[in-house]
């Protein structure tokens, strides 16, 4: 029974009767078999360890980030943390505020969603209810072609071309600010924002659309009326992802937005996000155990706690909506 | 009773090219919003082409950093680069791939399995800043690996992992059942059949998504500042054990000097990075075009 090139030894030994034979046969062919089932298990088990990286992964980060963080608690006070408004880790007056990056970040992000929301879920739409096959098929790769963008090209973006334009608008805006990093964040995020919701709309089965139709609406009240809200479950599963992607995204914030921790909701100053200090951090000389160290953990551990609650609301309401219309 | 039948239905008449009007708009809207994007890109590529293209020069492949911009050039980020490239490339093949196998072709259908899959879902959204405190934490600290190239290819792994699974388990997914139950029936074991078959056909669908992780990889940089690539590296890098930096920390170098020369170069070197991307991309699409198999 040996298959394919397991089948290249010649069976010896045929003269001495049938019975011989087969018995050849059967020896050859059990250990044969168990050959291939040690290299199956062996394949299996190196496979099955493969699959576990990615739990050793999340294992590390959490393992990691914790250590250093549970370091940085001792010295500092959770309460001065979550509460203080000043951070300046880095300075001789030392503050341990997290706030203020977290407004940066929060300013940032809330500035890319008012960009990529609308004129994704508008692509979005286009492409699910208005747009022919081959207009899809032609308009949705370039489209995703932003995502595609290294971040570091558009912070380049960011600082050397949009806040130029900013500067001639609103001349009090800084040189760095918190608008000209939304905006490029806005346009990276977008495709995300389009193609997710664009899954979710495309899902709604045509028997709701038709059923539209025949009640008389139009194509328009069709889209938003009926399409639109059965699909909402999956828009804000798009919608939670775009904020996460937001939150998370470092290299057009550490070029563009400044590295000025402050509690301000003007998007035209100078902020810092979470993300770009730890940059900052991370360009410096920092020694291993010093103070500063720390923190660019613990603020990963928060930037991670952040991420991880959005990303597992989103899966349960992605999941809500499959279960809908499978 | 007919005048009144006849007004209702001039008043839905009109009523109804109102609406039809009002969905037209929004047509020509939601077509705008599409357009936008694309407005920005090419926007985006004109400007760093117009600011980039009087710094192209060969100077740049042969060149180390600089701090006189007329002799700065990219050699050492471009080495970095490749070094990076193909160390991430000989961890994060093996190791994906073999893991989209199992969760596709072995995994029994249990709580182990599914935890699994969920941390692979997770881990596509973490931040990749984060994996870089992983990477320093736990390459460049714990295993004191130092910030070598090693460290950096280990944590670019773990960060595509996720990518070449996902794109992997998809491949493997479009490979039809009954080439498996014809493998099967003529008795070959589950790893002769994935092995043989279902590795054969999707294989090129699997290159596709490998080639995007490494173009997804080739671009990143918050990770790599993490763990402390260097931003000045005036050698040739010789071996994974070495120090490096690569493309685009270097293009955030020069972004970050104030003066404008420094960001003609900075556009320079983007010109190479996307001219890069732009054929590992072509080189993508080519691939699904001619080898991959529709069932």
């Amino acid at each position: 029974m040996g298959m394919g090139r397991n089948q290249t030894r010649p069976i010896p030994c045929v003269k001495e009767g049938k019975l011989q034979m087969a018995t050849t046969i059967q020896s050859l062919t059990t250990q044969n078999h168990r050959k291939r089932d040690r290299e199956r298990k062996i394949i299996r088990g190196l496979t099955f360890f493969f699959a576990l990286v990615s739990v050793g992964t999340t294992a590390g980060i959490i393992y990691e980030l914790l250590k250093e963080t549970v370091l940085f608690f001792q010295e500092v006070s959770i309460l001065e943390f979550f509460t203080d408004t000043r951070w300046t880790p880095l300075f001789a007056s030392k503050r341990f505020g997290v706030l203020p990056l977290v407004n940066g970040t929060l300013l940032v992000a809330a500035g890319a969603m008012l960009v990529a929301v609308p004129l994704g879920l508008l692509a979005a739409i286009f492409l699910s209810e208005y747009a022919s096959e081959r207009m899809r098929k032609i308009l949705k790769p370039i489209l995703e072609i932003l995502a595609g963008i290294p971040t570091v090209v558009y912070g380049y973006f960011a600082l050397l071309f949009i806040t130029p334009i900013l500067r001639d608008l609103f001349p009090e805006t800084q040189i760095f600010n918190a608008a000209s990093a939304s905006i490029a964040m806005g346009f990276m995020i977008l495709p995300l924002m389009a193609s997710v919701s664009e899954d979710a709309l495309s899902a709604v089965p045509r028997s709701l659309r038709e059923a539209a139709y025949a009640m008389g609406a139009t194509k328009f009240e069709t889209a938003t009326q009926v399409v639109l809200p059965a699909a909402l479950s999956g828009v804000a599963a798009a919608f939670i992802l775009a904020v996460s992607r937001a939150i998370g995204e470092t290299m057009i914030v550490a070029i563009a937005a400044g590295q000025q921790p402050k509690l301000t909701l003007n998007p035209l100053q100078s902020i810092e996000t979470m993300t770009a200090y730890i940059v900052q951090v991370s360009l410096g000389d920092t020694p291993h155990q010093s103070i500063a160290y720390k923190t660019i953990f613990a603020v990963g551990m928060l930037l991670f706690g952040m991420t991880l609650i959005m990303n597992i609301i989103s899966y349960f309401v992605t999941k809500r909506f499959r279960e809908k219309y499978e | 009773m007919s005048t009144l039948t006849a007004l209702r239905d001039v008043t839905f008449e009109r009523n109804l090219s109102l609406r039809k009007l009002k969905g037209k708009i929004f047509e020509i809207i939601a077509f705008f919003a599409i357009l936008l994007g694309i407005a920005m890109l090419l926007t985006l590529l004109i400007d760093v082409f117009l600011d980039g293209l009087p710094w192209l020069s060969t100077k740049l492949f042969t060149e180390f950093p600089s701090r006189f911009p007329d002799r700065a050039g990219l050699r050492s980020a471009l080495q970095g680069s490749l070094w990076l490239m193909v160390l991430t490339a000989a961890l994060a093949i093996p190791i994906g791939v073999g893991a989209g196998i199992y969760l596709e072709e072995f995994a029994p259908q249990n709580r182990i399995t599914r935890f699994i899959e969920i941390n692979v879902a997770n881990l596509a959204g973490v931040p990749s800043i984060i994996y870089g405190l992983l990477g320093l934490g736990l390459f460049v600290r714990q295993l004191g690996l130092g910030r070598t190239l090693i460290a950096g290819a280990m944590t670019m792994a773990l960060l595509v992992l996720p990518i070449i699974i996902v794109t992997t388990r998809e491949a493997i997914r479009a490979v039809p059942q009954s080439i498996r139950q014809a493998a099967l029936a003529l008795g070959a074991t589950d790893w002769e059949v994935s092995r043989d078959h279902v590795l054969v056909y999707s294989a090129p669908a699997i290159l596709t998504g490998i080639i995007l992780a490494m173009s997804r990889a080739i671009g990143e940089t918050a990770p790599l500042i993490t763990i402390g690539a260097l931003t000045y590296i005036a050698f040739d890098p010789k071996g994974p054990f070495d120090i490096f930096t690569v493309l685009p920390i270097q293009i955030f170098n020069w972004i970050s000097l104030p003066q404008s020369d420094f960001h003609g170069l900075a556009a320079a070197g983007i010109i190479i990075l996307l001219a890069v991307l732009l054929s590992m991309n072509a080189l993508a699409i080519w691939l699904r075009n001619r080898l991959l198999i529709r069932w």
